[in-house]
């Protein structure tokens, strides 16, 4: 296992895709004015896809650890790059019409959202917190600089500041509580980690002061509650396409170190960072759910929706067992679909005039865009997590495996709050199948790509029709996180 | 086992559902025509479909016929798990007749979004037959709650002037009840050795705390849906509301989900408990069966009478489930067949003259005998029946819950047979301001009688409550082993 040797093989999606990224910084520099944005934009899809295959073709060959143990390839990180590559190619599918009308379709867009790919994928194959750290830091700079790319708009840079600020903040927290970490046990490789920690007990003072940096910082990146706040700004400020890209895959991310960390790093102190998920998820689901109700801005109603959904997403995880985090591992593969869904069919109604702001935009939206209704109709219903759609095996699998923890009572809240939640998607589909178009609705006849509503449509239709093989999906994630080292 | 009879419940489950998303394709109204032709074709196959099922049922066996198992998430052994008794067979051909009906009922009278109308119903016909095919728990679930999504959209498109209103309470309602379902069903996986079958948790041991909390998440579930006394109001609101299609559905079959959730879940897996609160749900039934009825007598509104009306049935149904009696639970049954083609019947008899006055007020009729001499004599008919005249369905399913209860507790009986003589109060008043008297105005002297269409829709229906009134042998027969076997196992106490 802790070979210590270099073996490039285990990180070829991320090689890959950072050559790539280069080479279209450099090609853009070259290439002729008119030609830039399609070669780009080309390139940038072909690699994601590319990328894609070499990742699923690593699968089921173990686990092996590579470059000196900093990152790992195993079964985990292949389904979560492979998530986060099809999604980030979707992502630039959709944002396509939207981002050249808004002047913001030029090379640095597609290198700053392949860099980020190349951070996630370091994030989800660390072994290290090391690589942990510098994965996390390569996604949030981009990130940053993607939101900001819009220069003449004073939101977007409100946003861009807002973010940078306080993410600065919570890596600062992050890496306080890593030093820490490594102070105590000598180790910064997460196996070392896992062995160090027969030897120190929780009554021991500075390790309960690491372990809740390290949970704040977590909790910050996925924008759980109480260190949610940037989620709703961040969401509204951005252009709707940044929006897009940094909810999707950046939360498979997310998830996948906070699944290294906690559950296989810091697995030994469990009852210490399982009381305070316990607190984050309870109060996620709460806030998340109430407040969305109050919105009026589909993006900042979206915003809370996904902080109610890293509630549910917690829940699964705190059971702190294999099935908990292969419940965990199945809701963020999933939001990340609807997500990409919802958003792609905000981006969609988008025309080069008009922005969707405001639910009363989609006003009647049945009565003139039927398809984009129907599948709007299939994301809110799936995000309320009303079965036949995959947001119902989501939640399933997450409060089967927080049941058998023995977290009654959670369960029964979050069950109250999903019902609260149901409100507001029921709200959406209201408005677009009972209202009546009026005179405000700024959408008219579809205006966007049929490439991007053909991806779009197989998007949203998957969380119906996958049903079938949604057992399929469950063994292939529980085998992938039964796989980790554990004790 | 030929190859159909493994096979049948899903046919019937998915050719309607597959119908329904080639009759969603034919999109925009200027392919209406196509879309109806295409929504009465499945709706009439899925008919003929299900017929074998009580030709081929097995009336001597309690045990789960045309069996259908296959894996589906192995991960927590949730299997693809059908089957169907003696209880759920006479429901799932009442869906498929009723969906015929209700397809012809809306020909010419939806003409806006045709298409989705219709697929709508088609998809909630399959899901709903789901619904009583699935033996596995969490199977039952996923139908149990798809189901909420077209009949949300039934109110909320085509219903009337409160129709958001009414939808959304629907809606909400049903999932706080399903949602404590869900955690209960979990549960349960635990307690059955780690599995979904509803079979498996028939048997499951549990104590008698767990029976307890069990019995009332199911009840939270299945009362609401039935809907019992006091969770009963967003009823009324949602029939007003719904299209005269949707307010057959509704209150011919989705209401019997319930009730049939009841017998289903509550009373095998939790027997000890259905047993100790038993006066709970008794007491509410009464309540429903009297309290309701007086209700009924004072609205204006003649669909809101009528799902008052629907409301102090269904209390009958839950009445005759819960003294643990098999000519209560026999009757029961019969009620729930009977009440779907009656309250089926009257909403109809409501949309034909919504559909040509535009008015649901009882005020706004008088002497409509007049000038719709035939639809006059049908609706006299269906509100008798409702009223439980003998010789209809109506009365078979109430007398035999009189009698069980009689022979439980005399007082039981008592109380419920005040129903006949309150039913028989507002339904006749309401036909006597409605149908006879003097024409009350121009526009009731004006009305043209029912078409051939809505004769064939009512007089299909009158036929039904006719035949199982005067021989109910039929349905009794299929059900009576069932019924026997789930007593036999509801007295064996699992503490």
């Amino acid at each position: 296992m802790q070979a210590q040797t270099l073996l490039l093989s285990t990180a070829l999606p991320e090689i890959l895709v950072s050559v790539m990224a280069c080479a279209i910084l450099l090609l853009d520099l070259y290439l002729p004015r008119e030609s830039r944005a399609k070669v780009g934009y080309g390139l940038s899809v072909l690699t994601l896809l590319a990328a894609t295959v070499i990742a699923l073709g690593g699968l089921g060959s173990g686990s092996t650890l590579g470059f000196n143990g900093l990152v790992v390839r195993d079964d985990v990180s292949g389904v979560l790059k492979a998530g986060v590559l099809l999604g980030t190619a979707a992502v630039l599918v959709y944002s396509r019409s939207y981002a050249v009308a808004r002047r913001i379709w030029r090379g640095e867009f597609f290198v700053l959202a392949l860099l980020g790919v190349v951070g996630m994928m370091v994030m989800i194959s660390a072994a290290h917190l090391i690589s942990l750290y510098v994965g996390l830091e390569l996604l949030a700079l981009c990130l940053y600089a993607m939101i900001a790319l819009q220069r003449d708009s004073v939101k977007a840079a409100e946003a861009a500041m807002k973010y940078f600020i306080l993410g600065a903040l919570a890596s600062g927290i992050l890496l306080y509580g890593m030093s820490l970490l490594y102070g105590l046990t000598g180790s910064l490789s997460l196996r070392g980690l896992q062995e160090a920690a027969i030897n120190l007990s929780l009554d021991n003072l500075p390790l309960l002061v690491a372990l809740v940096l390290v949970v704040a910082g977590l909790l910050f990146k996925l924008g759980a509650v109480p260190f949610h706040m940037w989620v709703p700004d961040v969401y509204e400020g951005s252009a709707t396409c940044t929006t897009l890209y940094l909810s999707a895959a950046p939360k498979l991310a997310g998830f996948a170190i906070v699944l290294r960390l906690l559950a296989v790093g810091l697995d030994d102190w469990l009852a210490a960072w399982q009381d305070m998920l316990v607190v984050s998820a309870i109060l996620s689901v709460v806030i998340g759910n109430t407040v969305a109700i109050a919105q009026t801005n589909i993006k900042r109603m979206l915003a809370y929706s996904t902080i109610s959904h890293m509630g549910f997403l917690l829940l699964g995880f705190l059971a702190g067992s294999t099935a908990g985090y292969s419940a965990s591992m199945l809701y963020a593969v999933i939001y990340t679909v609807v997500s990409l869904a919802a958003f792609g069919i905000v981006l969609a109604l988008c025309t080069p005039a008009l922005e969707i702001e405001q639910l009363n935009d989609l006003k009647g939206l049945n009565r003139r865009q039927p398809w984009l209704a129907f599948l709007m109709l299939l994301v809110m219903f799936t995000l309320a997590g009303v079965p036949p759609t995959v947001g119902f095996y989501a939640k399933f699998a997450v409060l089967q495996a927080a049941l058998s923890a023995g977290f009654i009572s959670l369960v029964i809240v979050a069950v109250i709050f999903a019902v609260i939640g149901a409100f507001y998607y029921l709200r959406v589909v209201k408005i677009m199948y009972f209202d009546e178009p009026g005179d405000a609705p700024p959408v008219v006849a579809f205006t966007g790509d049929v490439g991007a509503t053909a991806v779009l449509s197989v998007n949203a239709l998957v969380l119906v029709l996958s049903m079938p093989w949604i057992g399929a999906l469950i063994d292939l994630l529980s085998r992938a996180v039964a796989a980790l080292p554990s004790h | 086992m030929s190859w159909l009879d493994q096979h049948l419940l899903s046919i019937i489950i998915w050719f309607p559902v597959i119908g329904g998303v080639l009759v969603l394709a034919t999109g925009r109204d200027a392919n209406a025509a196509v879309a109806r032709r295409l929504a009465l074709g499945f709706s009439l196959g899925t008919l003929v479909l299900s017929l074998p099922l009580y030709s081929r049922f097995d009336n001597a066996t309690a045990h789960m016929q045309f069996v259908e198992r296959a894996d589906w998430i192995t991960a927590f052994n949730v299997d693809y798990f059908l089957g169907i008794d003696g209880i759920s067979m006479p429901l799932i051909l009442l869906t498929a007749l009723l969906t015929v009906v209700v397809v012809i009922a809306g020909w010419e009278v939806i003409r806006e979004r045709v298409a989705q109308y219709l697929a709508a119903f088609l998809i909630m016909e399959g899901l709903m037959i789901g619904v009583f095919c699935a033996l596995d728990a969490i199977l039952f679930y996923l139908f149990w709650e798809a189901m909420l999504i077209p009949m949300f959209l039934i109110i909320g498109i085509w219903g009337g002037s409160n129709r958001v209103y009414a939808a959304i309470k629907f809606f909400l309602y049903t999932l706080v009840g399903s949602l404590l379902m869900l955690v209960a069903l979990i549960y349960l996986y635990f307690a059955a050795g780690e599995s979904f079958s509803i079979l498996d948790f028939h048997n499951a041991p549990l104590g008698a705390t767990a029976q307890t909390l069990i019995f009332l998440a199911f009840f939270a579930a299945f009362a609401v849906k039935v809907p019992m006394v006091p969770v009963h109001t967003w009823l009324p609101d949602a029939h007003v509301e719904a299209p005269t299609g949707g307010s057959v559905i509704l209150a011919a079959i989705t209401l019997k989900m319930g009730a049939y959730g009841f017998l289903r879940m509550s009373i095998p897996i939790a027997p000890d408990a259905a047993r100790d609160l038993a006066w709970l749900v008794i007491g509410l039934s009464l309540t429903a069966v009297v309290y309701i009825a007086l209700v009924a007598l004072v609205q204006r509104d003649m669909k809101k009478l009528i799902a008052y009306s629907s409301i102090s049935h269904m209390g009958f149904v839950t009445l005759g489930f819960f003294i643990f009696e098999s000519r209560g639970m026999e009757g029961a049954l019969v009620q729930m067949i009977s009440h779907g083609f009656i309250s089926g019947a009257l909403f109809l008899c409501v949309g034909v003259l919504y559909d040509r006055l535009h008015s649901r007020e009882i005020a706004s009729y008088g002497g409509v005998v007049n000038s719709m001499p035939v639809f006059a004599t049908l609706l006299v008919f269906f509100a008798l029946a409702n009223a439980g005249l003998p010789g209809t369905s109506g009365f078979v399913g109430e007398f035999l819950v009189i009698l069980g209860s009689f022979s439980v507790n005399p007082w039981y009986a008592a109380v419920a047979a005040l129903t006949l003589i309150v039913g028989a109060a507002y339904t006749l008043w309401m036909i006597k301001r409605v149908v006879f008297g003097a024409v009350a105005n121009d526009s009731v002297r004006d009305l043209v009688d029912i078409n051939r269409r809505e004769l064939l829709v009512l007089g299909v229906l009158a036929v039904c409550v006719l035949g199982l009134g005067v021989w109910p042998l039929p349905v009794l027969e299929v059900m009576h082993v069932t019924v026997d076997n789930l007593l036999a196992h509801a007295t064996v106490s699992k503490l």
